[in-house]
């Protein structure tokens, strides 16, 4: 077990390594690079020098000036001292400005997280229970048109619903204007309050997955030989499906759960830019506008990160929950 | 009629009928399954929908995808400005020059009450008061009239001809001492009372010029003010009304005077063409027009096009790329797998959603072309989302190559691209089927969500993600929603179809399934 952990683990500086160098390679090749604009805002100042002069200036100062597979080694050089430099577009640290923002996407996330799994555990059960009736129809449509709601339009119809027609919940941001008068508690109120929307929305996407899991697990459960041992011992359905059947899929739901746990640090980059919510996402999505390649290339390698994290805990947890599996 | 019952009954009653087993293939016991489930069938129902809605459509339809829509629209146009003149005017004779500062010399004098006017290169010029608001320039100790200064604007009711200067001065001289009679260039002229001003009649009974206290000019060149008409304007200015009516040359029409610091501004609706910006689904246009004033129902059908198009395209690029990678990796294992696997792994741990946007906004600076940009797009979504394809197929790969019939392939002296693409590729088809038919959906659902952001595919090319991008104005979002409720709808069927289809294909697909 330790030895494959460590495994892992060095296979994945590997990985990472080639995906920062991809990711550099491309933000390289971004020209519209937040260095130019710079330059041509600071050149069109009075009396200022010439654009050329500007950009060749602020290129050495970003470490531009040298070419990409310096510049890169230069960057990871760095990196592996966790020293990612300033971010152009906010100019802070770059550490800095992601500890800032990054709890509002973890509240986020863990608040849909917890929705998921309330809502998708008991839905996915009662529907592979009774297969091929209205529920269980109704729970696979639930389930497949979260899948297929286009996060920005859904956001959209909530914001007409909620924000525009019954003027409930403001259409942006995360704090409200009277923000700065309130109490320590009514500051708190207040931004859970903004985070309804982007909660509900963020829950209905991504909760058919779940949903659909945990049917199709539930129901290849019901069709093994020990339940019908279970019943045939005469134990009443209650107990066959909520002792019997659900310890059973509590294997690959466990699993499933523990791998999508890094990815609550991950941000929704699309429902966070909708509501303006300012977590790791919409930051990022700012920086990519902008160019700014210090913070983009952080964002990238810390969710490669939280994917290899994800991958690695379904390993562990799988072997971990199921004394059948070992790891070899 | 009977007999032919008779022998039906016959034939249903013969046991050892070979009619009366039913044989199925596999693949029929996939379609009988797959046609049993109601939501593959309306999954089904909806694509061949959206695909006679895009692809039909969109030939029906008389309106192209970038037709632009223009509509006449009544709009408050300026028509004409009148001032009151307030300072003097100089009307020089004929022949005269008159120093360039004369104007502002004559007011310094007015105010001083002086009676001579010194300009600036030291010429002098005597004043003498004819009436109340006119008064002449002599030269000093002359008695030639140089020119008069009056309040008052000389208009030629002949726009085309020209007023001489001679015919100014002894106008104004006229007006001035109250005589109704004057001579110019040969001419005799009859000054009558007219309204608020004066009018000028020739011996030969035309009029020829008019005098009013208001400066007035019509606002478009190449229209000239009748005299009637600058009469109704100083009549409306007088009695304060804020509109009159004139009769024109069309007929009956209504202006509106409005005062701007003491400059009047004749106003009158006046259509114009403007473009059809979200025009409420009408008869001509079934959902409306957009922001561009184009048809919403054309811009959908176009955009289904593209969309599906895309959604088609990037999956066969993934099954292409993934099967080969995938079925490589698979069947000869060792080390090609770990390499190739290694490589999947460093694409499956880019971050998707920022590496498109990267690519768009790196699109954009290269200002590509709408067009070609579809192209690029789909060849990046392609190249980026083929990993977990080959994931599938190689796990598949991996466990049939152990099972005996390989080994019995391989004992027959069947060449390796056989064995992969003969034996092995087929069996993996289920998984394939199921992959793809969500697939499609995923893609279009991504491709929605990149040119909602404005970094997909751009104007003028249309897709359902970028009709629905006119909502990031709140303004379209609050007032419009037959912008953008349709396109949105479309997406979620279309998307949800392709699921149901999957869904129904993998149930179809798993032998365990009772029905």
């Amino acid at each position: 077990m330790k030895k494959f952990v460590i495994k892992r683990l060095l296979l994945s500086i590997v990985i990472l390594f080639f995906v920062s160098m991809i990711i550099y390679c491309i933000m390289r090749a971004m020209p519209t690079s937040f260095v130019e604009q710079k330059a041509m805002q600071l050149s069109q100042k009075p009396g200022a020098k010439s654009y050329q002069e500007w950009i060749d200036q602020l290129n050495a100062a970003y470490g531009l000036d040298v070419g990409i597979v310096p510049g890169y080694f230069k960057w990871l050089a760095k990196a592996i001292r966790f020293d990612f430099g300033d971010s152009w577009y906010f100019n802070m640290p770059v550490l800095e400005k992601f500890s800032s923002v990054i709890w509002y996407s973890f509240a986020l996330g863990l608040a849909s997280f917890i929705l998921e799994i309330v809502i998708a555990i008991p839905l996915g059960v009662v529907a592979a229970r009774k297969q091929y009736s209205a529920v269980d129809y109704s729970v696979v449509v639930f389930a497949l048109i979260g899948i297929s709601l286009p996060s920005f339009f859904f956001a959209t119809i909530l914001k007409y619903i909620f924000s525009v027609k019954l003027g409930i919940f403001d259409l942006y941001g995360i704090v409200g204007r009277d923000f700065m008068n309130l109490s320590t508690a009514g500051k708190i109120f207040d931004m859970a309050y903004h985070m309804v929307l982007p909660v509900i929305t963020l829950t209905i996407v991504s909760v058919g997955y779940l949903m659909r899991y945990t049917r199709t697990n539930m129901l290849e459960v019901l069709s093994a030989d020990y339940i019908r041992t279970a019943r045939a011992k005469g134990l009443s359905e209650k107990r066959v499906v909520n002792y019997h059947a659900f310890r059973n899929i509590l294997i690959p739901i466990v699993t499933l759960l523990g791998s999508s746990l890094p990815g609550l640090f991950g941000g929704a980059l699309i429902t966070e830019t909708l509501f303006q919510i300012p977590g790791i996402g919409y930051t990022s999505y700012q920086c990519i506008i902008q160019g700014d390649i210090p913070f983009v290339m952080f964002y990238m390698l810390f969710f490669a990160v939280l994917i290899l994290l994800g991958n690695l805990i379904a390993d562990i947890l799988y072997a971990v929950v199921d004394p059948r599996v070992r790891v070899n | 009629m009977a007999d032919v019952r008779n022998i039906e009954k016959e034939e249903e009653l013969a046991l050892d009928d070979a009619n009366r087993v039913q044989v199925l293939s596999p693949g029929m016991m996939v379609a009988k399954r797959f046609f049993r489930n109601k939501l593959a069938i309306a999954g089904l129902v909806i694509i061949v929908c959206m695909f006679l809605f895009a692809f039909l459509g969109g030939v029906i339809i008389p309106y192209s995808q970038s037709q632009v829509f223009y509509t006449t629209e009544e709009m408050k146009k300026d028509y004409a400005g009148a001032t009151l003149i307030t300072d003097y005017q100089v009307f020089a004779a004929d022949g005269v020059e008159l120093p360039s500062d004369i104007g502002a010399k004559l007011i310094l004098a007015l105010t001083k009450k002086q009676d001579v006017v010194e300009t600036r290169d030291g010429s002098q010029f005597s004043l003498t008061q004819l009436d109340d608001n006119s008064f002449e320039i002599k030269e000093v100790g002359g008695a030639e009239t140089l020119a008069v200064a009056a309040k008052l604007q000389v208009t030629p009711v002949d726009s085309s001809k020209k007023l001489s200067g001679t015919f100014n001065v002894n106008l104004i001289k006229a007006l001035a001492t109250d005589e109704t009679m004057f001579a110019a260039d040969d001419e005799r002229f009859t000054v009558d009372e007219k309204g608020n001003g004066a009018i000028v009649t020739a011996a030969d009974g035309s009029e020829v010029a008019y005098i009013s206290g208001y400066s007035m000019n019509a606002v478009e060149s190449g229209v000239t003010l009748s005299v009637d008409f600058r009469e109704a304007i100083v009549e409306a200015i007088n009695s304060g009304s804020s509109e009159f009516t004139f009769a024109g040359e069309d007929g009956e029409e209504e202006y509106q005077v409005s005062n701007k610091n003491g400059q009047y501004v004749i106003t009158k609706y006046k259509s114009t063409s403007v473009i059809n910006q979200f025009e409420s689904p009408s008869a001509k246009h079934l959902v409306g027009t957009d922001g561009n004033g184009m048809d919403l129902l054309a811009r959908l059908m176009y955009g289904g096009r593209i969309s599906l198009l895309i959604g088609f395209v990037v999956v066969a690029i993934e099954l292409i790329l993934g099967i080969i990678v995938g079925g490589t990796a698979g069947f000869f294992g060792g080390w090609v797998d770990n390499l190739l696997m290694r490589f999947v792994d460093v694409i499956y741990c880019i971050p998707t959603m920022p590496l498109y946007l990267i690519i768009g906004s790196i699109m954009d600076f290269y200002k590509i072309d709408a067009g070609i940009r579809i192209f690029y797009l789909c060849i990046i979504m392609g190249v980026i989302g083929w990993v977990s394809l080959a994931r599938i197929v190689r796990g598949q790969i991996l466990s049939l190559r152990e099972q005996e019939f390989m080994t019995a392939c391989e004992a027959c002296g069947i060449s390796i691209r056989r064995r992969i693409f003969k034996h092995l590729i087929p069996n993996v088809i289920p998984q394939l089927v199921v992959f793809a038919s969500m697939g499609v959906g995923e893609v279009i659902l991504a491709e929605s969500t990149l040119s909602y952001l404005g970094l997909g595919v751009k104007y003028p090319a249309a897709s359902w993600g970028n009709i629905i991008n006119a909502v990031t104005d709140s303004y379209v979002m609050t007032n419009y929603w037959f912008v953008w409720i349709p396109a949105g709808f479309l997406i979620l069927l279309t998307v949800l179809a392709f699921n149901f289809i999957g869904d129904g294909l993998r149930d179809a697909f798993d032998p365990k399934m009772k029905r």
